[in-house]
């Protein structure tokens, strides 16, 4: 029985290893933040971290990932109040909030190695992250908000480059 | 809504009819109309109180409304408990949400189902609404007087306000939560009596019309919304549908599962005994884990019969449909007025044109899904839903038992859009469920998606257009052919009688159609393509008819307007005169159209070579529920044909602004989806079956291809009207119009392709 190494707990999981990560974390783990989209990669609404990185779990198998750190929506910041969080509440970016566990991950995923990115770098990281309400441009100003206050919070004094 | 709309249950709708009943139960205090006319005032007693509970307030103070209303992104939820909120006099942060089940009690006050569609929600029970907080407020006053010893005769110096009621003379008051307390807050409203409450004027709202934190959002951003496709039960089992080559028609010959055997946790194949005619030729296999049921799903060898639909293509439902707008005796009448043949006849020009539209899929990112339970006599279904009456009865035809014995589970849509007014994905769910006795929990792939959709449907209009000698329109002929999307529902009231006395026609195949220019030669003929219907199932996709019933209105205005020589924006003012049946409506829009403009910044600047703007103005959805909405597009247009969209603005009157940020959302929300629409999705039918499975061959609007948009909402005190639906509209004819001020190339067809664009270009 695989063990997956999940929000910083070692669970193990009735799946085989040909099992894309997307179901053994929804039914075996019951944490639904992860949503099925497409099962193509081509929508970015199961998208987790794997080490830090953010990656479709629909398109990764349970045997791929034994002994890495995975990280859902549901871990991403223990009370639910990444800076990114409590950005797409202030901004009130989702509407029927389908997809928005994946963009509030690809987007994690961005501010950890660019605390300073422009428009065009977010639209280049986000693109692959379909939103059918087409709440795209409150998504962008979120991801601007969180990055603000996570550089402030930091405290490295960058200027915010225009966007 | 339609006029035609009528009660589909009247005995249980008309609340000017039903009592209100404000009482104390085991969980506090609660409050709604009673459920049958007449008998309010005998339910009075606490003890025997259970009313149809539109909401409940709690010993701890929390108000909790119970939406009747499908949720899938439109905040409706939030929105209802923002207009009770507002006469309660509740705190913001005292509010709640509940999502009702199929209980008749929590029917659309005005349609007498439970359906959400139409952008007609916040419309249709902003009053009942209102009046169940006031009525609420009137009880929980009169308790807070009588437990503070002031005589009743000053009821009218306390002031509730962020549930607290006060009497500033003596500085008494008590909390909502402390007079839930002391149990003695029950009343009851006769019809007349709730009539007569006095609801607050614009002037005095403190909520409505301020943008309050959604109470939905925060589960939609830590992963605790739960959806439909979320939903786990004990000893559930999944299920994943095979779904056959031809879209409708084919069954199902034979089924060989012996690979399908070998696949861990296999349960069983089940073929699909549809009586309801919603699907055709489905087979779900049932296991342990979905992973496995796909698995096992991808195993089961299949014969099919193709059926009588196997040989459909997009071209051939397009032949057909022209075929049958020639035919004389085609279709029924929906708007008649004046003679438009004779009037051709005298014309000084006469213009034709036809305009298609392609088959849309709604693809809402949940994919479609349900969960269903036998638990005793009773089925239970999980699934988020806008169209709980309905669905109920399919489920329970899938079954086979009476729709009384259905319990609907709603839950948060992951997207709608119309998709789930249907309930194809409870079928596989039910008998799955009842083949293995056990809950079984559907899930669709993409692919099934995608190729079941009830999509919206292919449209062929051919519209011809008659101009005096002064440039001015004298008559118009429209005639609209596409399958029926609410015909197939089967619900005579939810038809309309067609003017020339011919039968029940769809009207949501032409409404817009019956737009509110003043030309005195009209008509407008709905023609049903029968193969289509048949072939390609087809459903209510955002904003409906008006989608593509203003995609030729909006551009053959234009079209007349370059004939007569005249600016297209002037020329639509000119026609915008108000008279007659038109009065009011016709003004509100043409006022709309000039805010457009004046953001916009139409006609104010010389713009460059290859750059162009159009403009459109619809009354989406219906005539009689209009939100008046123009759109100017600003758009570059290369030698290539290739179209860049720069900006939309859009102004829409909406009359009152319940969430001002929400509007915005909404009708930001639908301009994109009018632009994905106009420029990135199109299915196509071959061999019987859609084409395009996945995002990868249907490809909505992402962010890189969304242009600036400009947003302008006029609230002038009129009613509250609907906004998640008429930006849709506006936005494809807008940028066919500007591409071609921008290029003199005029495009006829959606969605608009470079290639299109450029053979439409003068040489």
């Amino acid at each position: 029985m695989p063990t997956l190494t999940i929000n910083g707990r070692s669970l193990s999981v009735d799946a085989a290893n040909d099992t894309p990560l997307l179901w053994a974390i929804r039914e075996q783990l019951q944490m639904t933040g992860t949503k099925f989209g497409c099962g193509a990669g081509l929508c970015g609404a199961c998208t987790v971290h794997v080490n830090g990185e953010a990656v479709r779990s629909c398109q990764t198998m349970v045997g791929d990932v034994a002994g890495k750190k995975i990280t859902t929506i549901e871990g991403l910041a223990a009370k639910g109040d990444h800076p990114l969080q409590k950005a797409w509440i202030a901004e009130q970016v989702p509407q029927c909030g389908y997809c928005q566990s994946g963009q509030i991950m690809q987007a994690a995923s961005l501010l950890a190695k660019n605390p300073n990115p422009t428009k065009e770098e977010v639209v280049a990281h986000m693109d692959g992250n379909l939103c059918r309400c087409m709440t795209y441009s409150r998504i962008q100003k979120a991801i601007m908000r969180a990055a603000t206050e996570m550089r402030t919070a930091s405290a490295t004094g960058n200027e915010r480059r225009p966007t | 809504m339609n006029k035609h709309i009528e009660s589909v249950t009247p005995e249980t709708t008309d609340l000017s009819r039903r009592s209100f009943l404000v009482g104390t139960a085991a969980a506090g205090l609660v409050l709604g109309y009673a459920g049958v006319p007449g008998i309010g005032e005998a339910l009075a007693a606490p003890s025997n109180f259970e009313p149809s509970v539109w909401y409940a307030i709690a010993p701890d103070g929390l108000v909790t409304v119970t939406c009747g209303k499908a949720d899938m992104g439109q905040h409706i939820a939030s929105t209802m408990a923002q207009i009770v909120a507002e006469e309660l006099g509740a705190k913001w942060s005292d509010m709640r949400v509940a999502l009702a089940s199929n209980d008749p009690k929590f029917n659309d006050p005005v349609l007498g189902a439970q359906i959400t569609g139409g952008s007609w929600s916040t419309m249709m029970n902003f009053d009942a609404m209102s009046r169940a907080g006031a009525a609420g407020r009137i009880a929980l006053t009169e308790a807070a007087a009588a437990a503070m010893g002031l005589p009743p005769y000053f009821k009218d110096e306390l002031v509730v306000r962020d549930s607290m009621v006060s009497h500033p003379k003596s500085k008494k008051q008590m909390s909502f939560a402390d007079i839930v307390k002391s149990g003695k807050a029950t009343k009851t409203f006769t019809p007349d009596e709730l009539k007569a409450i006095k609801l607050k004027t614009p002037d005095q709202y403190t909520m409505i019309g301020v943008s309050v934190p959604q109470l939905d959002i925060p589960s939609k951003t830590n992963g605790t919304a739960k959806y439909g496709i979320d939903v786990m039960l004990p000893g559930m089992a999944y299920g994943a549908v095979v779904t056959p080559p031809v879209r409708f028609g084919a069954t199902v010959k034979s089924v060989d599962d012996s690979a399908a055997r070998k696949v861990p946790g296999f349960i069983k194949a089940v073929t699909l005994d549809d009586k309801t005619g919603t699907t055709s030729g489905w087979v779900v296999a049932v296991a342990g884990t979905y992973a496995n049921a796909k698995k096992a799903a991808q195993a089961l060898k299949i014969d099919y019969d193709g059926g009588p639909n196997a040989k459909v293509s997009s071209q051939s439902l397009l032949d057909e449909a022209k075929r049958l707008q020639k035919l004389e005796d085609s279709g029924q009448f929906f708007v008649k007025d004046g003679d438009p043949a004779a009037a051709f006849g005298t014309a000084a020009k006469v213009l034709e044109a036809e305009y298609t539209t392609s088959i849309n899929i709604h693809a809402p990112m949940e994919p479609m899904n349900a969960t269903a339970e036998f638990r005793g006599d009773i089925l239970h279904i999980y699934s988020g839903n806008q169209f709980a009456t309905r669905s109920g009865a399919i489920a329970a035809g899938a079954a086979g038992i009476d729709p009384k014995f259905v319990v609907m589970h709603q839950m948060w849509l992951g997207g709608g859009f119309g998709r789930r007014l249907d309930a194809d994905m409870m079928i596989p769910a039910v008998q799955a469920a009842k083949a293995i006795g056990k809950p079984v929990k559907v899930i669709y792939t993409r692919e099934n998606d995608m190729t079941m959709d009830f999509s919206r449907p292919l449209t062929y209009q051919k519209v011809k257009a008659g101009v005096d000698g002064d440039g001015k329109l004298v008559a118009l002929s429209h005639d609209v052919v596409s399958a029926w999307p609410t015909a197939r529902w089967g619900i005579p009231d939810f038809l309309t009688p067609s003017v020339d006395k011919k039968g029940p026609l769809d009207s949501f195949t032409v409404n817009g159609a019956d737009f509110f220019y003043t030309v005195p030669n009209h008509y407008v003929r709905a023609i049903k393509n029968e193969m289509a219907h048949n072939a390609t199932p087809s459903g209510q996709l955002r904003s409906v008819a008006p989608g593509w019933t203003f995609w030729a209105v909006e551009s053959m205005i234009d079209e007349i307007a370059a004939a007569a020589g005249k600016d297209p924006a002037q020329f639509r003012i000119s026609l915008l005169d108000g008279a007659g049946k038109n009065d009011g409506g016709a003004q509100r829009l043409r006022n709309t159209l000039l805010a457009a403009m004046g953001l916009a910044g139409y006609g104010t600047r010389q713009l460059p070579k290859g750059e162009g703007m159009g403009v459109a103005c619809v009354s989406s959805q219906e005539r009689a529920t209009a939100s008046w909405t123009a759109c100017v597009a600003h758009v570059a247009v290369a030698p290539s044909g290739n179209v860049t969209v720069k900006k939309l603005t859009v102004a829409t009157d909406v009359g009152t602004q319940v969430h001002p940020d929400n509007i915005r959302a909404q009708v930001e929300g639908a301009a994109l989806w009018g632009l994905s629409l106009a420029m990135y999705e199109k299915a196509t039918l071959k061999d019987g079956g859609i084409e395009q499975t996945n995002f990868d061959s249907y490809t909505p609007l992402r962010m890189s291809q969304m242009p600036e948009v400009a947003i302008a909402v006029i609230a002038n005190g009129e009613k509250a009207t609907g906004v998640g639906e008429p930006a849709v509209t506006v936005i494809a004819p807008a940028i066919g119009n500007a591409i071609f001020n921008a290029s003199g190339a005029r495009v006829r067809a959606l969605p608009i392709t470079a290639e299109a664009v450029k053979g439409a270009m003068k040489a």
